[in-house]
């Protein structure tokens, strides 16, 4: 049955119409009208979905939407700063060129704002691990483990530079 | 041609390069005839300067992630003297960019690219011819840059727009065009970013699965169980009672669609239909024959691919070889399952789609909706990455079908994961047996490589017959499908300097749906006759670099080996780990390129990893260095995912690899350090670089796993070392 549900996504609350027990993913997507988070398997095995939940990188693919309601979501579009100017991970991406496809690119970048969240300075397993769940077919994992290291820094640079 | 032209003239205000098709047969002609197909109208029209002084291209490639967009804005805006942002790439769609067939083969920078180049180089040309008029100057005095012409060491100047002069150019690319001197270049051979990947991290709409139309509807389709099972009962009232207000079920045949305003409840329709219709036993699948040697029990027709010299006719070759290679289904397995748009209106049909071909889907689809062609339209759009023939086709057809039941209204059709993994068409399983003779000196004299395979190619090529929907509908399109049979033998035949050769394959048709993956048939090919290579190495008691290095005279290939042995000679020796490398040279004809891997065997569990791999290309002229490392690396990479763990399974009833458990490929913790080192060579001719990789690397890691462990893995997917 559709009923309202209330939802924070990309710092802004929206209500929206729909059956409790659809996956995010579709509400985001079709409703909210946001690219960012991709279909990729409906089974939370290939990371394409990936939303950050109160800060965390998670699928949304399955979650129903009803149980969003106090949590806080971001999609890769809500990296995006009021002025226009991006995050440091999608930063880092342009600059490595991580991406042949692209698809797959919303759950690297995603996990890896997840990652750099509670880990700022990761090394190479770090990584490896944060990003294990999101698949990628073209197979542009090197390129995509060396944009992360660059958003590190980017951030770090960021960091000393506003003298935080 | 005569339309398209009209057409084109009736926009004032933009320059138009026409190109005649007839007449130009010489070898660079070919780039530009090569892309008609069948009786379909040829768009001949690559570019056209609009009226803001901007110049727009038309390819008919689609971006694939391989970057093709920004190589061919860079060649247009090379040879015009503009800038990259003065330059937009218009991608394949009917009707308005030119008909160039498949977007595969590597050939769209040979092709496409090279197209774009003597398009603009002639636009330079005519454009300098005008402004010399006008400007009362010799064309050789003029300078053009910024959508400028002026005289040198004066300032006046004119745009292009003003050269024009709002007349109409439309004269035609006689060939051979005059095109830039490479030494001057700015941009061509540059690592210029690219675009689109601005627009990927910004979330903007880049794939055929962004797209939105007001009144969209969502579509899921309801496959049967397994190949060749008929629908037998289907309780729509139960499917009414079940979902109240479901917009649309559509029936045709055994084809079976849902259609809603909201997607999720086609999911559940899906599902739940998956689970309440009736379907009729489908033929089994050959279950119990081990799939290694499946083909060989299958009929097959014999085709010689190769004969050159007298096998056994060297007396002087007293050592001799023989061994059986295997490489199992492969996916195409792209991370977003197949998708397509469709709208049927006023008897017209608009598909949006990810085919890798808009025109031959276009010449498919009249035939499957017996429509006429001017009134369907097809324009392509970036979907997931795959480097092949997905569901692609399949799903813009299926799309097509639904809209035609659901007229006035937008059909977005996805294809669910599973319907991706069981449905797609594979890369088709082989065997390969190589057998050689070599003198004591380890020179080989005879050469036999056999094959069994399946077709490597069967896109719907403008019929019907392919489209998977095709055979369920009600008046069904059953005849055999021809499809492109010689891309099983791709690279069959060895680059090496053999007097004795002789190439067969035994064409057979294999239990599973097949067409091409990334390569076709040579990533079997080269796998097995790299592995050999090494194989006979060792009898011959040579290093692998020397052994291969006796057999070729092409200075290129030496070149790219020598160049792997020097950039991958500091690496030490470690306890259980093992180098080794292959070489090819793509089709025998394309890209040149020499791969090594470093590979470590855990002794405790056989636990193979791929630690490293080097590629040394030579893909001729660079168009952008940085695409070629990105589609090697990412080769590297897909060929060792392939190589270690993919192999599509089955049982009696259906394909049972329905999803990334049971089909896994590499996640980070799988995935090797790449690196690769480019020969550019500007006197060159460019060469497609995208699938130069796949078999090199597929031999390099099994070559190391022998070095690292003693065992020689001549079946793939390698897996566990036992």
């Amino acid at each position: 049955m559709e009923t309202k549900i209330t939802l924070r996504v990309n710092g802004k609350t929206q209500e929206v119409l729909a059956d409790p027990a659809t996956p995010l993913l579709y509400v985001l997507r079709n409703q909210l009208t946001f690219n960012g988070p991709k279909y990729g398997c409906g089974i939370q095995l290939c990371g394409a979905c990936m939303v950050l939940v109160d800060g965390r990188a998670e699928p949304s693919c399955v979650t129903p939407v009803g149980s969003m309601t106090n949590k806080s979501i971001t999609t890769l579009e809500g990296l995006i700063q009021v002025d226009g100017s991006l995050h440091a991970v999608q930063e880092a991406f342009i600059e490595e060129q991580a991406a042949q496809c692209g698809y797959c690119l919303n759950g690297m970048v995603m996990s890896a704002v997840s990652l750099l969240t509670e880990n700022p300075k990761p090394d190479h397993k770090a990584i490896r691990v944060a990003l294990e769940r999101v698949l990628c077919r073209c197979s542009t994992h090197a390129r995509i483990i060396k944009a992360v290291k660059r958003a590190a820094e980017i951030t770090a640079k960021k960091l000393a530079g506003s003298g935080k | 041609m005569i339309n398209s032209r009209r057409h084109f003239i009736k926009n004032m205000g933009c320059l138009t390069i026409g190109f005649s098709m007839a007449g130009y047969l010489s070898k660079q002609g070919s780039y530009l005839v090569r892309a008609t197909f069948n009786d379909i109208e040829t768009i001949d029209t690559w570019l056209k300067v609009l009226a803001d002084g901007r110049v727009r291209v038309y390819t008919g490639k689609l971006e694939l992630g391989q970057g093709i967009r920004t190589a061919i804005a860079q060649v247009a805006a090379e040879e015009l003297e503009l800038e990259m942002a003065s330059v937009e790439v218009v991608l394949a769609e009917t009707g308005v960019t030119p008909n160039e067939g498949y977007t595969a083969g590597s050939g769209s920078i040979e092709n496409s690219a090279m197209a774009v180049r003597n398009a603009a180089a002639a636009a330079r040309q005519q454009l300098l011819e005008l402004a010399s008029v006008k400007l009362k100057t010799p064309a050789a005095q003029l300078i053009m840059f910024g959508g400028k012409i002026s005289v040198k060491g004066r300032e006046r100047s004119l745009t292009f727009n003003e050269v024009l002069d709002d007349r109409q150019l439309t004269g035609e690319v006689r060939l051979p065009v005059t095109v830039k001197q490479k030494n001057n270049y700015r941009l061509v051979g540059k690592a210029i970013p690219r675009e689109d990947i601005i627009h990927m991290v910004k979330a903007e709409q880049v794939y055929v699965q962004d797209l939105r139309f007001p009144g969209m509807v969502h579509a899921r389709i309801v496959r049967p169980p397994a190949y060749g099972a008929k629908l037998k009962a289907l309780d729509l009232d139960a499917v009414k009672k079940k979902f109240p207000g479901l917009l649309k079920v559509v029936r045709n045949g055994s084809f079976l669609g849902i259609i809603d305003a909201d997607e999720y409840t086609v999911v559940k329709a899906q599902t739940w239909l998956h689970e309440n219709t009736q379907w009729s036993d489908a033929p089994q699948l050959p279950e119990d024959i081990n799939l290694v040697d499946l083909f060989k029990t299958l009929p097959s027709e014999l085709k010689n691919v190769r004969k050159k010299g007298n096998l056994e006719s060297d007396a002087s070759a007293t050592v001799s070889l023989k061994s059986s290679y295997f490489k199992p289904y492969i996916m195409h397995g792209s991370i977003g399952p197949s998708c397509a748009v469709a709208l049927f209106k006023d008897n017209k049909l608009d598909v949006w789609t990810h085919s890798q071909g808009v025109y031959p889907l276009k010449g498919a689809l009249q035939k499957l909706l017996q429509m006429s062609e001017g009134n369907i339209h097809i324009k392509g759009v970036p979907g997931s990455g795959c480097y092949g023939h997905n569901g692609a086709d399949d799903v813009a057809a299926d799309a097509a079908l639904l809209a035609v039941a659901f007229p006035g209204k937008h059909v977005r059709l996805q294809w669910s994961r599973e319907d991706e993994h069981a449905w797609e068409p594979y890369g088709s399983a082989m065997i390969l047996e190589l057998s050689a003779r070599m003198d004591a000196t380890g020179k080989i004299s005879d050469w036999q490589h056999n094959m069994w395979s399946d077709s490597h190619g069967n896109r719907p090529g403008g019929n019907p017959e392919n489209l998977l929907a095709a055979k369920d509908l009600e008046k069904p399109f059953n005849s055999k499908a021809t499809g492109f049979s010689g891309g099983a033998y791709r690279n069959s035949e060895p680059y090496y300097t053999i007097p004795n050769q002789q190439v067969d394959i035994h064409f057979v048709d294999g239990p599973l749906r097949v067409s091409s993956l990334r390569s076709l048939g040579a990533y079997g090919n080269i796998f097995a006759i790299e592995s050999f290579m090494d194989e006979l190495a060792e009898k011959a008691g040579k290093d692998p670099y020397e052994f291969r290095l006796k057999h070729l005279d092409d200075e290129r290939a030496i070149a790219a080996i020598r160049k792997l042995q020097s950039i991958t000679s500091g690496q030490k020796s470690i306890p259980h780990y093992g180098m080794g490398i292959a070489f090819s040279r793509y089709k025998n004809s394309g890209a040149y390129c020499a791969t090594a891997a470093l590979v470590s065997v855990d002794p405790s569990d056989g636990a193979v990893r791929v630690r490293k791999m080097w590629s040394v290309i030579d893909a001729g002229e660079v168009i952008n260095p940085d695409g070629i490392i990105n589609q090697t690396e990412g080769g590297m990479i897909q060929s060792a995912s392939w190589t270690l763990k993919e192999q599509v399974l089955f049982d009696k009833k259906q394909v049972t690899s329905r999803n990334w458990n049971n089909y896994p490929i590499f996640r980070f913790s799988d995935v090797p350090e790449v690196e690769v080192a480019l020969i550019d060579r500007p006197d060159k001719e460019a060469l497609g670089a995208g699938e130069a990789a796949q078999g090199p690397a597929a031999a390099a890691i099994v070559n190391a796993i022998y070095r690292a462990c003693g065992k020689r893995i001549r079946n793939l997917p390698v897996g566990r070392i036992v």
